[in-house]
């Protein structure tokens, strides 16, 4: 955000407060928020217009461990606090903490919406496909079958899709990232954060309490290359050790599907609202899609809000609420 | 209408204090437009007055059916008016169904005002009547007018190019025109607004102008026959200053907006459509130019989040929803609770629970209010009790919210968000500033300092340097506002939030007798929209020589300082309340003399009538 850069550049140390960080060691919520302190160091943006806003959850503690401003709310209303703050400052550089069950669950109405309007902000999604401060239970995104304490000789319900709920809701910048991709989380994160609109990533993130291992068959160091396929845009979509696989278009299914490295393979178009619901479509049997799936931006509607204000001012430049009041019928007594 | 015959006039109508019109018919008639406009006439004719639409929540019945008649209920006259009325005195019924619906309403005696040109077989059927009522008992106990109006609109246009459909919907102001000339109203202003309305169809405004003298011309021809002569109405002398019609719905947003400006804060209003509450959207909507930011949100809960996330960030928050709506809301006011934020929360009333009578109104959300959130959360409560009222209630619950640092409800009701009456514009300059600052100071700095007298929290605003911070809705530390789980810290935050209530109480306006003496031997108590029939049936008690007073409370929670004190001068205490008697639990939690109940929750306001007789019961118990 242009308004939102120091000249002096801060460090990681500048975002870091001064509250002890309490989730459980080995979370992979420590390396999403060590992505997001560098990403706010190296975007260089003033601390004071810095906004992180979360709900409930373990991910959202996330406030309390960036120094800049900070609101822990209620239970998936992250999105409509945000919202309305940034409708009084539209200039706020506003990041969302959730998870699956605050995102996807009780807050799923908000999250639809905030993606839908396009209001200029950062959410990142902590997918664990688990509840994990409530001890355990399966969440809107955890496989079917998951043994829980509320599920306990298995879960029901089919999962939900993250990425293509944000697709699906209109958001103009949807992105996928692991924990511990470091590298990779930390340039998806810096895209998020230039996109003007709202920026949805979903990190694939282990609970290795609750859920432990849950999305190793594509993260795990000798999974990551045959199973996982990390996009970039303008690129071909290949993978392997050796990118000696890649996925074409199969014209028949409007499916993509694996194809040796020389045979057609497709090349990742980010302003693609088709390919990118294809991309996050994979699963088994197909590697899971990581790196920026959708980026095509619109207006922002904050901004487009004030703009409306201002254009009604211009054209009506000094009417008070004292003039209002005196428009229409009156009459002296 | 009280004390009929007061004196005869020098043309041979008769003089009366008070008079209710009541209009009926399908809701494309026009029946609140002619309403408003015989508000606008006896207004100028110097008359208090005020007006209530009584509309079915079909939002297009078909024509002519029974349930989706609108009626439109005016009450004018040359004393204060606090009520629209009891017992219309004039009926104009445009359809059968208008008059079979409305007629049990009328004054035995009364005026009705029918369009036989609409009393085909087709419309008696649908309106459920076997013959024709005109033809029948039906009527007897009635003066009744029942000219072709129909065919007469359509003759009075017949010199203006419209279309015969344009022509016939002429008919409402042909209508007024005799109600008009029924009252003695000038026809100048209401041609006047006719040429204005139509500027752009000036055919238009030729055709409801001419329907409109021939109504009145109609009226001429009956005086000419000495069938009836019509009536007058005295003025009332109004205090002096600019006046308009408002409804609530308009007050509240106004009142709003204006607390914005006496504040400097951008007002942001967030809130989800709910009838009857939505208008004040509308109505803030159009406020673009004066920098207020309205959002429609996706549910309730988004709305209050909304309203929230503003205040945060140092708005003035605000949102307006009824009883189920508000429902959603309390969790995330709990939130503001516990981060000490400032919002205003409206609720416009109606009769509940769950979808209950969404058009009617009932005031029984005050225990919602006040005790409706989980853990303990006690905020400030406030009810307005006209639309008049609105506006004033609107700045106080902002300027509380503001100076404490607290989400304040402020309860109106659907009857008066829809009412309507005369209103003397304010001069914001006459208004005191808000004067609320954002806090810059970062010596010493924590989220959770307060200024000790108020107990208010600082408000730092996101954008300023120096004064990052987090907060939420977990419990903050006394000294330091980080979160903590200490026990001892748990109770004194409690405490805090406690005694902030306390010294609201100390700062509120001190509560008065409104009619009457202190100590009279009953007090009628009321909150909310009882205040017009109590305030009527009082007067006239103390008419008849009874020893009643009158007292109106505004605020719920807490009370005003010195309302114990106040109370306990009577003898008894009557409380009139659309519940089954929420207020008197309130009351009750203070020790006072003994209070008798009286409920009513049938969706209508109290008739005056009605509470006469219990504070008749009243005094015979003092005796
Ligand atoms: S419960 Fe799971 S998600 Fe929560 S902090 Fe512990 S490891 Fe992380």
């Amino acid at each position: 955000m242009k308004s939102n850069v120091d000249n002096a550049k801060p460090t990681v140390a500048d975002f870091t407060s001064d509250q002890e960080v309490r989730w459980c060691p080995g979370c992979g919520d420590y390396s999403i928020l060590k992505a997001v302190r560098k990403t706010m160091a190296e975007a260089g943006v003033l601390r004071e217009n810095t906004v992180v806003i979360s709900g409930i959850g373990c991910a959202a503690r996330f406030p309390y461990y960036v120094d800049c401003y900070g609101f822990h709310t209620i239970h998936g209303r992250a999105p409509t606090i945000a919202t309305g703050a940034l409708l009084a400052n539209p200039d706020l550089d506003v990041w969302i903490a959730t998870g699956d069950g605050d995102a996807l669950s009780i807050g799923g109405n908000h999250m639809m919406h905030i993606l839908r309007r396009n209001v200029n902000c950062n959410i990142v999604l902590f997918n664990n496909a688990i509840y994990g401060l409530t001890k355990g239970q399966y969440s809107p995104t955890s496989r079917q079958n998951t043994i829980s304490p509320s599920s306990p000789v298995g879960s029901l319900d089919s999962p939900l899709n993250a990425t293509h709920l944000a697709l699906g809701s209109g958001a103009r910048f949807v992105a996928r990232a692991v924990d511990n991709q470091q590298v990779q989380l930390a340039s998806i994160l810096k895209a998020a954060h230039e996109h003007k609109g709202a920026s949805f990533v979903e990190v694939f993130q282990n609970c290795h309490v609750f859920n432990d291992h849950v999305f190793a068959d594509f993260t795990a160091r000798d999974k990551v290359a045959d199973n996982q396929i990390q996009i970039e845009n303008g690129e071909k979509l290949l993978y392997g050790s050796e990118k000696e696989k890649g996925l074409r278009l199969d014209p028949d299914t409007l499916e993509l599907v694996a194809c040796a490295a020389g045979e057609g393979v497709l090349r990742h178009n980010s302003t693609s609202r088709t390919l990118a619901m294809t991309l996050a479509d994979m699963d088994a049997g197909r590697p899971v899609a990581t790196g920026v799936l959708y980026n095509n931006p619109a207006p922002v509607y904050q901004n487009a809000v004030h703009e409306q204000i201002a254009m009604a001012k211009r054209r009506r430049k000094t009417r008070t609420i004292q003039d209002v009041m005196n428009e229409g019928y009156t009459w002296k007594v | 209408m009280d004390n009929p015959n007061l004196a005869i006039a020098d043309s041979n109508r008769q003089e009366r204090e008070t008079i209710v019109v009541r209009f009926a018919g399908d809701s494309g008639d026009g029946i609140q437009i002619i309403g408003g406009q015989l508000g606008l006439a006896s207004a100028l004719e110097g008359n208090d007055l005020a007006t209530f639409p009584d509309y079915p929540s079909e939002v297009r019945a078909p024509t002519g059916s029974t349930f989706g008649v609108w009626a439109y209920q005016l009450h004018f006259g040359g004393r204060p008016i606090k009520t629209v009325g009891v017992e219309p005195d004039m009926l104009v019924a445009l359809h059968p169904a208008a008059l079979k619906t409305n007629l049990p309403l009328l004054r035995k005696g009364g005026i009705v005002l029918v369009d036989i040109g609409s009393f085909t077989k087709r419309n008696l059927k649908k309106a459920g009547y076997e013959s024709s009522p005109l033809e029948d008992e039906n009527l007897k106990d009635y003066q009744v007018f029942s000219p072709d109006m129909s065919k007469l609109t359509l003759e009075s246009v017949a010199a203006i190019d419209l279309s015969k459909k344009d022509s016939l919907r002429s008919k409402n102001f042909w209508a007024l025109g005799m109600v008009f000339w029924m009252f003695d109203r000038s026809l100048v202003n209401t041609c006047d607004w006719l040429r204005a309305k139509f500027i752009k169809t000036p055919l238009l405004a030729d055709g409801n102008i001419a329907a409109l003298k021939a109504g009145h011309a109609f009226g001429e021809t009956i005086e000419a026959s000495g069938d009836m002569a019509g009536y007058v109405v005295p003025s009332i002398v109004m205090e002096s200053g600019v006046y308009r019609s408002v409804t609530g719905s308009e007050t509240i947003a106004w009142g709003l907006a204006a607390a914005a400006e006496l504040a400097e804060r951008q007002l942001v209003f967030a809130s989800y459509p709910i009838t009857p509450s939505t208008p004040v959207l509308h109505h803030l909507a159009k406020l673009k130019d004066l920098g207020v930011v309205t959002f429609q949100a996706e549910d309730e809960i988004a709305a209050m989040g909304a309203a929230i996330g503003a205040a945060w960030a140092g708005a003035f928050g605000a949102t307006a929803s009824s009883g189920p709506g508000i429902a959603l809301k309390q969790e995330a006011i709990a939130l503001a609770v516990s981060a000490e934020l400032p919002v205003v929360v409206v609720n416009t009333q109606r009769a509940g629970p769950s979808t209950g009578l969404p058009t009617k109104t009932e005031q029984s959300d005050l225990y919602q209010a006040v005790f409706g959130r989980h853990g303990d959360a006690p905020i400030p409560v406030l009810a307005a009790r006209s639309p008049q009222d609105c506006f004033d209630c609107a700045i106080d619950a902002a300027r509380i919210a503001l100076t404490y640092m607290t989400p304040v409800i402020l309860l109106t009701d659907g009857f008066i968000a829809n009412a309507s009456g005369p209103w003397q514009v304010p001069d914001m300059d006459a208004l005191p500033k808000i004067d609320v600052r954002n806090h810059i100071e970062t010596e010493g700095f924590h989220p959770m300092q307060r200024n000790p007298e108020t107990l208010a929290r600082v408000w730092p605003v996101p954008g300023t340097p120096g004064l990052e911070h987090r907060i939420g809705g977990i419990e903050k530390d006394f000294e330091t506002g980080h979160i903590s789980y200490d026990p001892k810290n748990h109770q004194k935050m409690t405490d805090i939030r406690s005694k902030k209530i306390d010294v609201i109480s100390q700062l509120l306006a001190p509560l008065e007798v409104d009619l009457g003496e202190e100590g009279a031997d009953v007090a009628v108590v009321t909150w909310g929209s009882t205040y017009g029939p109590a305030s009527r049936a009082v007067t006239e008690m103390q008419a008849n020589g009874h020893s009643v007073a009158h007292v109106h409370l505004r605020y719920l929670y807490p009370f005003a300082p010195n309302q114990h004190e106040l109370m306990s001068t009577f003898k008894r205490i009557l409380v009139p309340e659309m519940n089954t008697g929420q207020l008197i639990t309130l009351m009750r939690n203070q020790l006072c003399p003994p209070v008798t109940g009286l409920s009513k929750i049938t969706g209508r306001p109290f008739l005056i009538r009605e509470i006469r007789a219990a504070i008749l019961t009243e005094l015979e118990a003092v005796k």
